[in-house]
């Protein structure tokens, strides 16, 4: 008895070495945190904390799906300062208009990244690197290079103050529905398995009959609706439409999948790993900032940049030796 | 990247008698230059005018410089994104050591010491580069994705975010000097297109490079050194991308580590790309690159001399990145 949950831990962990250093890290920068700020663990903290990175959480999951397909979106960041100035052009007629209002402008942008990979047969990299000039520069068109003021008399302003029954901002929950909702497309749906197929192999998963073609244009449209989502969560969190924001977020979504343990080459990915390693991400900063609180260091914005490259350097080391042991055998 | 799945599709399969498509695609870089010069005669006020082509010269230098690098390491199939932030942290070493007491107290020293120095520290982050990438397998966007984000903010800790101008005229002649009329970075361009393109045809080090590019393993198996070979490309992008700062910064005589080389991975990869540089690797075309380089600063030119906004050029560069890799693509249907 005792021996097979042995097993099956053993197993658990052989099966997902990839994802296992960001919950080991996640989990210490927690303990870390809880133990030496008093505050770490206040009502507030977590809540601003999380209503921060609603944004990047979403980004990173819909990235995550592009990955899994050995694709990569590189558009999210101005697909989200596009959305955020259409949301706060929307905002005058109500959430109920400015929330599909944005979310069907970051797709229908994620369904021109389909038309370029999928139909003009353009590698990823390149495809969406092309509609991140544009979406950065129709953002600024249509804003004319303005942030845009949202309307503070419509429900539009709802989203980033107001509560969700009384507890957590409504972008936090809004952002727990889409991870859940595509974590079951993921998990639950042969759709879900597909796209794990094209990353594992694509032209094999061709040959099974898997409609390769519909799996790899959902994966654009998913990401570009979850950046739209962001955008709409950037509108409401700084009360503008942002056209020039959003500049790195890619890279930052990237990373989040990648500290995830997910490998840029495809076939592989868990979208909780990738919600940890967002969190991850914005943990480290969060602490910063509690350790400038304190005054004994006095680190600028600028150090966070350096940290933040140097915790993802240490993050990659890890998982590739975890990766090789893990091939080894020797876990 | 799905690398080995695109080599496997890549490989050429009949050649058919499609010859009018692949003479426009294979010259299709020059057909558009030759348009834009043709559009700007046209239309655009004073283009002929002589200070028109010392500005693109002098603006198109650092943009062609990165993308000569960018092109080695597109041909091992790699990428790299961290040539701005590199140009970032280059630019701003620079003016640090020449405004530093010793260098006052020795002009001569201070001045080579602030060109060697921050090419030094970028050659350094191309063997850092290098090594992940080939050493511990890590692929080429995550680990320049690294000095993407903290090159920059290295750069910015040592300014403390504050923007060096200065008055030093032996340096800024890196990007304010003239021989015969043209401007220095110009010619710097050209030597450097030539010494890459000689070491990319005539030396073991090219050949095997492209061998990498072209299959890996293959390459492995003849005894090609490949992780040498890989390190190699990145150690001179980044080397070519701290030089590309350094003018930058001699053009402004003035460093801002936010500003220097912000998105100039996707110049330079629109340059390589334009100039015929297959993103699966195996193919080097230097003087494409430069072509490529040309053909992006004249579209920026043209707009805006036409009065077109900064940002609807940039929809139409996203367009330009478009066609360019579509027709290549289509070339080797």
């Amino acid at each position: 008895m005792l021996d097979t949950t042995a097993f099956d831990l053993r197993r658990y962990i052989q099966g997902n070495t990839h994802s296992l250093g960001v919950w080991i890290t996640l989990v210490a920068l927690i303990l870390f945190g809880l133990l030496r700020y008093e505050n770490f663990g206040g009502a507030y903290n977590i809540s601003s904390f999380l209503n921060y990175n609603a944004m990047f959480i979403v980004i990173a999951v819909g990235m995550c799906f592009v990955i899994m397909t050995g694709g990569i979106d590189l558009s999210v960041g101005s697909v989200a300062a596009f959305t955020s100035v259409v949301a706060a052009y929307l905002s005058p007629y109500g959430l109920q208009v400015a929330l599909p209002g944005a979310v069907a402008a970051g797709i229908a942008i994620g369904g021109l990244n389909a038309f370029f990979v999928v139909v003009m047969r353009i590698p990823p990299f390149i495809a969406t690197l092309a509609t991140m000039l544009g979406a950065k520069g129709g953002a600024l068109v249509i804003s004319g290079a303005q942030t845009i003021s949202i309307d503070w008399g419509s429900n539009f302003t709802k989203l980033g103050m107001e509560k969700a029954f009384g507890v957590l901002p409504w972008t936090i929950v809004i952002t727990a529905i889409v991870c859940v909702g595509l974590w079951v497309l993921l998990e639950k749906t042969s759709l879900g398995r597909t796209v794990l197929a094209i990353g594992g192999g694509e032209d094999a998963s061709v040959m099974m009959g898997l409609n390769v073609t519909r799996a790899k244009v959902l994966v654009y449209v998913i990401s570009g609706g979850c950046a739209g989502m962001a955008g709409l969560f950037l509108a409401s969190g700084f009360g503008a439409g942002q056209p020039l924001e959003g500049v790195g977020w890619e890279l930052s979504a990237i990373a989040s999948v990648v500290v995830g343990g997910t490998l840029l080459t495809g076939g592989m990915g868990s979208i909780s790993a990738t919600v940890a390693g967002a969190l991850l991400l914005g943990l480290v900063f969060n602490i910063l900032n509690f350790e400038n609180g304190r005054g004994v260091i006095s680190l600028s914005a600028y150090w966070q940049m350096v940290i933040r490259g140097a915790f993802l350097f240490v993050v990659i080391v890890f998982q590739s030796r975890v990766a090789r042991s893990a091939k080894k055998g020797t876990i | 990247m799905t690398m080995d799945n695109n080599v496997v599709q890549n490989t050429p399969k009949s050649t058919g008698p499609k010859f009018d498509w692949s003479l426009v695609a294979r010259n299709g870089g020059a057909i558009a230059l030759l348009v834009i010069l043709l559009f700007n005669v046209l239309v655009t006020p004073n283009f002929l005018h002589p200070q028109t082509l010392f500005v693109n010269i002098s603006q198109v230098a650092t943009i062609a410089i990165v993308a000569v690098g960018m092109t080695l390491v597109i041909a091992t199939g790699g990428i790299d994104l961290s040539v701005g932030a590199i140009m970032a942290l280059s630019g701003a070493l620079a003016p640090l050591i020449f405004t530093s007491p010793f260098a006052e107290a020795n002009p001569e020293l201070g001045l080579a010491l602030s060109i060697i120095v921050p090419i030094v520290v970028a050659l350094a982050c191309g063997v850092f580069n290098g090594a992940l990438v080939s050493l511990l397998n890590v692929q080429p966007i995550v680990a320049t994705l690294i000095f993407f984000i903290s090159g920059r903010g290295i750069a910015l800790v040592l300014t403390n975010g504050n923007l060096q101008t200065f008055t030093n005229p032996a340096f800024s002649y890196l990007g304010t000097g003239k021989i015969l009329g043209f401007p220095f970075q110009g010619y710097l361009v050209l030597i450097i297109a030539v010494c890459v393109w000689w070491v990319m045809a005539y030396t073991v080090f090219g050949r095997q490079l492209l061998a990498v590019g072209g299959n890996e393993r293959a390459a492995e198996l003849s005894g090609v050194p490949v992780k040498r070979v890989k390190i190699g490309a990145y150690v001179i992008c980044a080397g070519l991308s701290g030089l590309a700062g350094l003018i930058v910064v001699a053009i402004n005589s003035a460093s801002d580590a936010a500003r220097i080389g912000n998105l100039m991975e996707l110049d330079a990869i629109a340059a390589a790309v334009v100039g015929g540089t297959l993103l699966q690797g195996g193919k080097a075309p230097i003087f494409g690159a430069i072509l490529g380089a040309v053909i992006i600063q004249l579209v920026k030119y043209t707009l805006l001399a036409n009065g077109v906004a900064d940002e609807v050029a940039l929809i139409a560069k996203a367009g330009i990145i478009v066609l360019a890799v579509y027709v290549q693509q289509a070339r080797k249907e």
